[in-house]
């Protein structure tokens, strides 16, 4: 039986400043070895589970728990989430002029190491680190080198965020949109990169709206975020059967 | 003149020994004769003075006999100042640099220094020696003059007066590094002229890093001729009350001007930059970019006049001016000044304040980096291009012990 690495229990959360609640009582077990989707109309609040479980400003968690690994997570800064090996692949991932990819993701893994009381990584081992990396998601060796997402296309942007999921190499990863905005042969890509990347020690869980992408990337789960919850579980089927009816049919079931 | 300003004079002046010469006897009088201004003159509106005019400052002082400037050396060439006076026992420099100290200033109307500016005047008065440096024509001289200004004592005054000559066509450096050797609330009032002649490249790095009882004033007066290319780094780490005022005319066809700064406050700190860049003639390049990171219950004051005269066809002006606020108590005033009177004209300037960016320093967290080590990488990341622009080791890893003594920052 392999161990659970996400529990989330009965989370309910609200967006701080307006009280308005997206999430309403919201379970979800991921354990090792798996893979999760999760889908659900824009705006079910897909994004909004995510920044919850990697702990962004703004919202307030009302009611429930997330552990990750036996870890309560809520108690956790977002940086110690990120050390005790939560990732977040950003649905939009931020621009940071000055800052160079290379620079801060050396730093991120120095300071991860330093938390596990592990040896800092040389110079050395980091940039052939870095070079077999990002050849994983054939992302250009000069982009690593420049500001963080500065100028980067959409799909590029979205390279280098399975880059350094491949750099920090995360127990749980939680791709938001990932496949939003590329094309076949980037999306192709990217799913052959995280595929290589999965393995049965950690947990991958993929937000979509398409179930384009869960060709490349199987789930073993997905599930549909409606009004703050997960209102329906299935296998992979089920995001067939998605496409083919849309979420209309789950949530008037619902109402009936 | 109110009798209450009078007496307010008479009390500032009271510790200050006047010197023995006529020309300072006279400019001591003109200077009586003046009232400190007030926040209601324009420029003035943001910075009030009080700090440095209740005091009542002396120049006289006990020349101390070692003076720790080693941490600060980044040059092999170096003058010490000691409040205002030169000390030659404690300098090291070779002849490169024509370097001789007058007890007279030569005459400051030709670079259009403003008499009548009431710290002007009160340099003028009191300032105790002049050194003057001149760089000769067509030389190129790779390493920089350093000159260190150090400030000890309580309340002791520093008139500092330098004048640079950089001749035709020579290519040469200055580091201004001014500290505090103990020093409780000193007042350093220098006035600096420059004339870069025909050709000429001279560039002028100031770093102020005195102490959080510090007070300083400074004018650089500057006047660019034909072709000739001027730029200024401004480093403002520390210090209770900074107002730097550059003055620069462009007399010259084809200069180009460069003026940047980095200003990083903390606690009641006050820095104020007044810059102004006067185009009088065609075809002309200047660039401008400061930017300023306040902190505790700092201000910051940014004044950036440009002037296109009417016969100033085909010049590019541009100014930028960026600023953080890390708290909630910090603040900045922001003045941008374009006066263009020329129609053939590129004139630019943006001036950007605001937090340090909610959803970056989340990125950053969400990849394992603390919350303090995340705000440094930004803060470092937006005043980086102009520590940068130093384009000197040495100095820049000055820069750096500093920016981590006083501000704890490790980039
Ligand atoms: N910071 C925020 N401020 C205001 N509303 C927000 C914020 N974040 C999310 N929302 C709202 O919460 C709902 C869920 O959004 P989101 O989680 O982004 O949905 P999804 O990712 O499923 O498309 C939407 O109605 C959205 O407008
Ligand atoms: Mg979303």
């Amino acid at each position: 039986m392999s161990k659970t690495l996400l529990d989330i229990k009965n989370l309910h959360a609200e967006i701080a400043e307006e009280g308005k609640a997206i999430l309403k009582g919201l379970n979800l077990t991921v354990k090792a070895g798996e893979i999760h989707a999760i889908m659900g109309t824009n705006g079910a609040g897909k994004s909004t589970l995510a920044s919850v479980i990697s702990g962004k400003d703004g919202y307030e968690i009302t009611e429930g728990t997330v552990e990750m690994d036996g870890i309560d997570l809520l108690e956790l800064d977002p940086d110690e989430r990120a050390k005790e090996g939560l990732f977040l692949a950003f649905q939009y991932p931020v621009e940071i002029p000055g800052v160079s990819n290379i620079n801060f993701l050396r730093t991120a893994l120095n300071e991860i190491k330093e938390y596990r009381k592990e040896e800092p990584i040389s110079a050395k081992d980091f940039m052939s680190m870095v070079r077999e990396k990002s050849k994983l998601v054939e992302l250009d060796a000069k982009l690593a080198s420049r500001s963080v997402n500065e100028g980067f296309s959409g799909g590029e942007k979205k390279r280098n965020e399975i880059f350094q999921m491949a750099m920090l190499e995360p127990k749980v990863a939680i791709l938001d949109e990932t496949d939003s905005g590329l094309d076949i042969d980037a999306l192709r890509i990217v799913a052959a990169g995280v595929n290589k990347l999965k393995n049965e020690n950690n947990a991958i869980i993929l937000i979509t709206h398409y179930q384009r992408l869960l060709d490349y990337i199987v789930p073993d789960f997905v599930h549909v975020l409606a009004d703050g919850k997960i209102v329906k579980t299935g296998d992979k089927s089920l995001a067939l059967e998605l496409e083919e009816k849309g979420y209309d049919w789950l949530t008037e079931a619902k109402t009936v | 003149m109110t009798v209450v300003a009078t007496e307010k004079m008479e009390k500032f002046l009271s510790n200050l020994v006047v010197s023995s010469t006529l020309s300072q006897k006279e400019a001591a009088e003109k200077f009586r004769d003046m009232d400190f201004p007030t926040t209601r003159n324009e420029y003035w509106k943001y910075t009030r003075i009080g700090k440095i005019t209740n005091k009542q400052f002396t120049n006289r002082f006990d020349q101390k006999k070692d003076i720790a400037i080693e941490d600060y050396i980044v040059s092999g060439q170096y003058i010490v100042i000691e409040n205002g006076l030169v000390r030659e026992d404690l300098s090291q420099y070779g002849l490169d640099f024509k370097i001789v100290f007058k007890t007279e200033t030569q005459d400051s109307e030709k670079y259009g220094l403003d008499n009548s500016h009431v710290f002007t005047a009160l340099n003028n008065a009191f300032y105790t020696q002049a050194i003057s440096i001149h760089i000769a024509p067509k030389s190129v001289i790779e390493e920089p003059l350093q000159l260190i200004f150090v400030e000890h004592g309580t309340e002791v005054i520093a008139n500092c007066r330098i004048e640079i000559e950089a001749g035709k066509s020579s290519q040469s450096s200055l580091i201004y590094t001014q500290i505090s050797e103990n020093s409780v609330s000193c007042f350093n009032n220098s006035i600096t002229t420059i004339e870069v002649e025909e050709n000429a490249h001279f560039t002028l790095h100031k770093l102020q890093t005195a102490n959080d009882s510090s007070l300083s004033v400074s004018t650089e007066q500057v006047v660019q001729k034909a072709n000739s290319t001027f730029k200024i780094n401004t480093f403002s780490f520390s210090g209770l009350l900074i107002r730097n005022n550059i003055n620069i005319l462009v007399q010259g066809e084809n200069c180009e001007t460069f003026m940047n700064g980095a200003i990083i406050t903390k606690d009641k700190e006050h820095i104020d930059n007044h810059t102004f860049v006067d185009h009088q003639v065609p075809n002309c390049y200047s660039n401008e970019n400061y930017k300023y990171v306040l902190d505790g219950q700092s201000t910051g004051v940014f004044n950036g006049r440009v002037v296109v005269r009417k016969d100033a066809q085909v010049i590019n002006a541009y100014q930028n001016n960026g600023n953080i606020l890390l708290s909630e108590q910090a603040s900045i005033n922001s003045k941008p000044e374009l006066e263009i009177y020329a129609d053939d004209v590129k004139c630019s300037h943006g001036s950007t304040t605001g937090q340090l960016d909610e959803n970056a320093l989340f990125y950053l967290q969400a990849r394992g980096i603390s919350k303090a080590k995340a705000r440094k990488l930004l803060v470092s990341a937006f005043v980086g291009e102009v520590i940068a622009s130093v384009n000197n080791e040495k100095l820049s890893d000055l820069l750096h012990v500093i920016l981590k003594r006083e501000h704890n920052w490790d980039f």
